[in-house]
């Protein structure tokens, strides 16, 4: 049996992966459901290469955030694995 | 070479392929026929995920829904990509760490239940069914509308081929198969889009043409696009008779839906790690997003150039010599009919009637409008031959839609056959059967379930109400599946009596409703705070979740041993087994 991280590092790394979760999850509702409908209009004041903003992020805008999202978590899920001294 | 060649040429040629990959990826284990023995490379099963996730609907149907919803399509857009954030960030990572083959195999062992574990198997059983039956009739409608083969033959042709390589491979023949089927379908919707997008604006990448100008005019677009569409009398493009809460209710049921759907979830046991699961989502994504992000640009250019071209254009008999006909209306100054219109009339998907009798078609909002049939699944179908695109290209799209149709439907045969094999047999009533047993049923049942799911593929060209059964699926599989597993991982304290209820409450919930209001009462003023069926079972999943922690509160909090396991599958590399049951299905 190899060592097992001791149960204070694994609740420290569980409470760093929950927060982590949630901060993105702010980003991922803010993209969709703020930026494409809630707040479409506002943003539809602005443009990008004559698409209303508002509308451009609920048809394409917020699925490249979507993508970029999860590369990001799991380079940062790495870094916390590491830090944390868990995972293969 | 004619079209009718190439469309055979594309066809035979990939169905040869998928076979001959069924036969190297042979199953030998239920290891093999469940997960693929689960060592496949994270970026491999993104991409058959991408294929397993996106069915003939997102092929053939989508771009069309969106030409004429405009910004109201958004709701497929992020539904059907923001599903899969979730998927990474709540689901994908600690099922794999839980390290076992189905989604009621979760389910039960989390929450110690048999019961649990049945209402689990008939969610995903139900899910399922309403889904593969949608599948069955597309690759009906694919062969009847391009080889001229009966709608019952295609089906059966299309059961013959998943049967061979879902029955021989399991989950490994589907995987290889699926990363073939992801490359028929890219080519077959990016080569067309890429073409159309040079037509109408100039620009190659359909993504940045959906914000240029039009080409050769100083004119965005999308806003000659809106000023088009309301001259005619319809809704402007950027715009949608959708209520705000409508849009929101709708984009979070496909979204919690889509994460909660047993058939893109068991993908993700096919990796090797709880990191390999989180990349994965990640390409799996990507993959999705390069159809995704190509579906509302060929949208509009299809909306705009339609209008533009059939538009105020003169009709040429049937009977009539296309070219000489054409060349004349051209001579006296109008504009003939385009030829792929022609082609289109002859198959019933598209209809003209001309009303008032002036020999030129008028396409307007309201009682004028002269094009009396428009099947949306056309934009992408006619595609090629809008942009002039050679015959093997047009060929290229039949054999792309199959391909969407046939991956999708054996990712839905997995979710079926293990579901029956697995949780039914080996992990409720015969718990000692063998691992060849096992393997033996589970052989048997996918073949049953090919030969059901034909069945009912069949009938629903008689029923024909598809599209509406397929809010079913997404309603269901946020309101009951979703909150249970996502309880399970992140509250420890969430027990049996809790999950049960919270499954029944949004299955029995969201059922009625859509049941209610697409049946029985189908006034959309009588909907609850004006959400349609589409979107209801994303306020059920809210519902479902607060009933699950309310009845969990007041009852026994769950054993030692699984307040172990969940503390073990939220670290990878720290899960051990935790009681009798658990050590004798050891994960891998």
């Amino acid at each position: 049996m190899s060592q097992l991280p001791t149960e204070v590092d694994k609740k420290g790394y569980w409470r760093a992966v929950v927060r982590l979760t949630l901060s993105l999850l702010v980003i991922w509702f803010a993209v969709s459901y703020g930026a494409g409908i809630l707040f479409r209009d506002l943003l539809d004041n602005f443009s990008i290469g004559g698409a209303p903003l508002g509308f451009w992020f609920a048809q394409n805008g917020a699925i490249y955030v979507f993508v970029v999202l999860i590369f990001y978590y799991c380079r940062a899920m790495n870094r916390l694995e590491k830090k944390y001294g868990v995972g293969v | 070479m004619g079209l009718d060649f190439w469309t055979y040429f594309w066809v035979v040629g990939t169905f040869g392929t998928y076979i001959a990959i069924a036969l190297w990826a042979r199953a030998g284990s239920t290891n093999d026929f469940y997960v693929a023995g689960h060592d496949v490379h994270p970026t491999v099963n993104g991409m058959a995920t991408a294929a397993d996730w996106m069915s003939a609907a997102s092929f053939l149907s989508m771009a069309g829904l969106i030409a004429f919803l405009g910004y109201g399509g958004s709701v497929y857009l992020m539904g059907w990509t923001g599903g899969f954030v979730l998927l990474a960030l709540l689901l994908a990572p600690f099922l794999r760490e839980f390290g076992k083959f189905t989604v009621p195999d979760f389910v039960g062992d989390r929450y110690y239940s048999t019961a649990a574990r049945l209402i689990a198997v008939i969610c995903a059983l139900f899910v399922s069914f309403t889904y593969i039956a949608g599948q069955m009739k597309g690759v009906g409608v694919a062969f009847s509308g391009f080889l001229g083969v009966e709608f019952n033959t295609g089906i059966m042709v299309g059961m013959a081929i998943v049967f061979v390589y879902a029955v021989l491979g399991g989950m490994k023949g589907i995987t290889y198969t699926q990363v073939a089927q992801y490359c028929v379908m890219i080519f077959a919707y990016t080569v067309p889009a890429i073409f159309i997008s040079l037509i109408i604006t100039g620009n190659p990448v359909p993504q940045l043409g959906f914000i240029s100008n039009v080409r050769g005019e100083d004119v965005a677009m999308l806003e000659k696009l809106n000023t088009v569409v309301q001259d005619l009398g319809f809704q402007e493009y950027t715009q949608t008779n959708k209520t705000m809460i409508d849009m929101f209710a709708i984009t979070g049921a496909l979204m919690f839906g889509t994460a909660g759907l047993p058939h893109v979830i068991i993908r993700f046991f096919t990796v090797s790690s709880p990191r390999a699961a989180r990349v994965s989502a990640g390409w799996a994504l990507v993959f999705i997003a390069l159809l995704y992000t190509t579906a509302p640009a060929v949208a509009s250019f299809a909306r705009l150039n339609f209008i533009d071209t059939v538009n105020e254009s003169t009709y040429v008999a049937d009977d009539a010599d296309y070219v000489a006909e054409a060349a004349e209306i051209v001579a006296e100054g109008g504009k003939p009919i385009p030829e792929w219109f022609k082609d289109w009339e002859r198959t019933g998907l598209l209809g003209v009637e001309d009303k008032n009798g002036d020999g030129v078609i008028q396409y307007r909002a309201g009682d004028e409008n002269e094009v009396t049939k428009l099947d949306r699944d056309i934009f992408v179908m006619a595609n090629p031959s809008i942009a002039n695109l050679p015959d093997w290209v047009i060929g290229l799209v039949v054999a792309g839609g199959l391909a969407a149709a046939l991956s999708t439907a054996a990712g839905l045969l997995m979710v079926i056959s293990s579901s029956i094999s697995h949780d039914l047999c080996r992990r409720t009533f015969f718990t000692s059967m063998s691992d060849k047993d096992e393997l033996r049923v589970a052989r048997a049942s996918a073949a049953g379930a090919v030969i059901l799911a034909g069945i009912m593929g069949m009938n629903t060209a008689k029923l024909g109400f598809v599209a509406q059964v397929v809010a079913f699926a997404f309603g269901l599989a946020a309101a009951s599946l979703f909150p249970v597993i996502v309880l399970g991982i992140f509250w420890k304290r969430m027990n049996r009596e809790g999950a049960i209820a919270s499954m029944l409450t949004g299955l029995v919930s969201t059922f009625s409703y859509i049941y209610y209001f697409k049946f029985v009462d189908t006034d959309p003023t009588n909907w609850w705070f004006g959400v349609s069926p589409e979107g209801i079972g994303f306020l059920f999943m809210f519902v479902s979740l607060v009933v699950g922690v309310v009845v969990a509160l007041f009852t026994p909090a769950p054993p030692q041993e699984v307040q172990d396991l969940v503390e073990d599958i939220r670290v990878p590399g720290t899960r051990r087994p935790h009681g009798a049951g658990d050590v004798a299905q050891m994960p891998s």
